[in-house]
């Protein structure tokens, strides 16, 4: 019975993980500039593909990869943000949320007109794959990978935010942009950065959620609705909220489908309204 | 200058209907986009495929598609594009529909346009009765999924849990695995639904694990969701050598299987159709697919292809008529053999008739295929069989 509960706390922690590098990137750039970006799970599914074609046909590691698609989300978002989110910084929210939606699609017409519908496997080094036996439950040992790395990049991320030059600014602009500027900040390219930081975040997310869930074309709405559940849940601008609110829907889905799989998946919701109830701007939000 | 716009109009109105006489139009509506849109981009490949070898003219008449996108689950989109194909484009008949909820809606279409109708894929027993002109080139769950059960039962498996997807063809999966095991004197010990759309599988084999069961059914529609499935029966440490991984052909098609890894080998599927099968017409079928597509055809591809069979020697049979009254007469009880084996439109229902193939997840050559251990020859949809006439 304990053995079942662990299990289930494993997956659901490791499936909040995988949220939580998805929607980091979301909570502080719509927590900083105020842009209702939709189509961020574009970026993860980006970082996704470029991992695949530099697997299969260059021929790359797996570990390699990943920092390439990084890099690869955060090109293409600096390249959308000079081009078409910057025209709509002062826009209104339905007018941003029209633009990213219609990226979204684009995205996804582009993804399914280059590399087709079927969805493409990524071959992980074998001892990622597989699980091993512990405490009377299996442990799934890309999961574990998934927790570990989730775990270093919150750690960086704090680190950035708190001890660095730049993370002052980054919690100045989120804080008071106006008073930032005021004091000599460079508030636009301090946005610039982190929307491209953000991005590249889920870029990389897209890339370690192949092996767990799939790439297809449709990567990019199938997890929309996830991410902006964690951003609104855990508060915008915040990190730690992101980190609580991932894990706690993770693992509210996971024991939810365990415990009632008749309307488990529907628990997720069910905390979601809970806790909006409770504190309207998130756990962990400002406003 | 309005007299001229008149002319050119009224020239336009009556040579239209001469052009429109020398084609038949078959407005085809299935998911292009979304979740499902590779069963989509399989099933067009199998009606273009049929075009290419057979040409695209039929009875004196230029065959038209007009494709629609229904975009995934959505009854009232496939129903209004269905409706907009006959009264907007003038399609003579209608055929695709790779989703039950959506083929269901259409139905509506046919039986009250009077038009023939082809359903490629969607699967779920009671659709071919909602339209008199409706024919099935593809499968039904009840005839595949009661053919396993049966045989689940015979083969060592005594206690077992079943998973489906929760809608349509999700139910009647469980359903007739459930009965024809349950009639074979199985004991069925536990069940579970999950949503259409879900992604982590874990939780839900985690419990089925949880039962001790001989046997786990799993109902997935295809998509994306069967490599998760195969990764998390790894995760989990289910032991396939003595818990039997069981299901529809779905569970394991290839793009499935490349996703799952070794996770996969052992998995035992009842289906109509896998481009391993071995005979003379389907190893030609998988050349000529590769060469055109550039990939393997699987059951969605073989559907599509052999509802353009349908439709052919249909006109060829009613001479280029395209009431929808003459199609289907001319199609009741019509026999072929197609690269899936032999097949045959039951006359009574308008549904397939054919050979369903038990496989097993094997390494050959280096890679996972689903190897052919057993058949069950001419069977029936037993769901319809047993609906009081």
């Amino acid at each position: 019975m304990l053995a079942s509960v662990i299990g289930v706390l494993f997956d659901g922690f490791a499936y909040g993980m995988l949220l939580f590098l998805l929607a980091v990137g979301l909570s502080v750039t719509l927590g900083m500039m105020n842009f209702v970006n939709l189509a961020h799970c574009s970026f993860a599914m980006i970082g996704g593909y470029v991992t695949v074609t530099l697997m299969s046909e260059a021929g790359w590691s797996f570990f390699a990869s990943l920092p390439m698609a990084f890099l690869g989300a955060a090109a293409v978002s600096v390249v959308l943000e000079r081009l078409l989110y910057r025209r709509l910084y002062r826009a209104t929210d339905l007018d941003q949320s029209l633009l990213t939606i219609g990226i979204v699609f684009v995205s996804i017409a582009t993804a399914a007109y280059i590399y087709g519908t079927a969805q493409l496997p990524v071959q992980v080094p074998g001892y990622l794959r597989g699980s091993f036996y512990e405490f009377g439950t299996t442990f799934g040992v890309y999961r574990l990978f998934l927790i570990g790395i989730s775990l270093v990049i919150s750690i960086l991320l704090v680190i950035t935010l708190e001890y660095t030059r730049f993370g002052a600014q980054v919690r100045a602009a989120v804080d008071n942009q106006r008073m930032a500027r005021g004091l000599g900040i460079d508030v636009n390219s301090v946005f610039a950065i982190t929307f491209a930081l953000g991005c590249g975040l889920a870029g990389l997310g897209g890339a370690l959620a192949i092996e767990m869930v799939g790439l297809d074309p449709n990567f990019a709405f199938a997890y929309l609705i996830y991410v902006l559940i964690v951003v609104s849940v855990g508060g915008l601008g915040s990190i730690g909220g992101t980190f609580t609110a991932a894990m706690l829907l993770g693992i509210s889905d996971s024991a939810g489908k365990y415990y009632f799989p008749q309307f488990g998946a529907f628990l997720i919701y069910l905390v979601m309204i809970a806790i909006l109830m409770w504190r309207p701007a998130g756990l962990f939000g400002r406003r | 200058m309005k007299n001229i716009v008149a002319g050119l109009g009224a020239f336009a109105l009556i040579a239209m209907p001469s052009a429109h006489a020398q084609s038949v139009k078959i407005g085809v509506v299935m998911s292009y986009s979304g979740q499902f849109a590779d069963t989509g981009t399989q099933i067009g490949n199998g009606i273009k495929l049929y075009m290419k070898q057979h040409g695209d003219t039929v009875a004196g008449k230029k065959i038209e598609i007009i494709s629609k996108d229904s975009g995934g689950i959505a009854p009232d989109v496939a129903k209004r594009l269905s409706q907009e194909a006959i009264v907007r484009d003038g399609a003579d008949m209608l055929a695709g529909y790779d989703l039950t909820p959506n083929a269901l809606a259409a139905a509506d279409v046919s039986a009250q346009a009077k038009k023939f109708m082809v359903n490629m894929n969607a699967a779920t027993s009671i659709i071919t009765t909602k339209s008199p002109y409706m024919v099935r080139t593809s499968f039904t769950v009840w005839q595949v999924n009661e053919a396993l059960g049966a045989w689940a039962f015979k083969n060592g498996v005594k206690k077992a849990y079943t998973l489906v997807s929760d809608f349509g063809p999700g139910w009647d999966g469980e359903a007739a695995f459930q009965k024809g095991f349950k009639d074979a004197g199985g004991e069925i010990i536990g069940s579970a639904r999950y949503p259409t759309n879900n992604q982590d599988f874990a939780p839900f084999l985690q419990r089925a694990k949880d039962t001790n069961p001989d046997g786990i059914y799993i109902w997935v529609p295809g998509g994306t969701q069967p490599a998760s499935i195969g990764k998390a029966i790894a995760e989990r440490g289910i032991d396939t050598s003595k818990v039997k991984i069981m299901g529809q052909g779905e569970l394991t098609f290839e793009e499935s299987l490349k996703g799952m890894g070794d996770a996969g080998l052992g998995i035992i599927t009842a289906f109509h159709y896998d481009y391993n099968h071995q005979s003379a017409m389907n190893k030609a079928f998988v050349t000529a697919y590769n060469a055109e597509f550039k990939r393997n055809p699987d059951m969605f591809s073989v559907g599509g292809y052999d509802g353009m069979h349908a439709i052919y020697e249909s006109l060829k049979k009613t001479n280029g008529n395209t009431d929808g009254e003459a199609l289907i007469n001319a199609v009741k009880g019509m026999k072929w053999e197609s690269p899936r084996g032999p097949m045959m439109i039951d006359p009574e229902t308008r549904d397939v008739v054919q050979t369903v193939y038990i496989r097993k997840v094997e390494k050959v050559g280096g890679h996972l295929v689903n190897v052919e251990i057993d058949k069950i020859e001419n069977v029936k949809d037993p769901f319809k069989a047993r609906m009081p006439k």
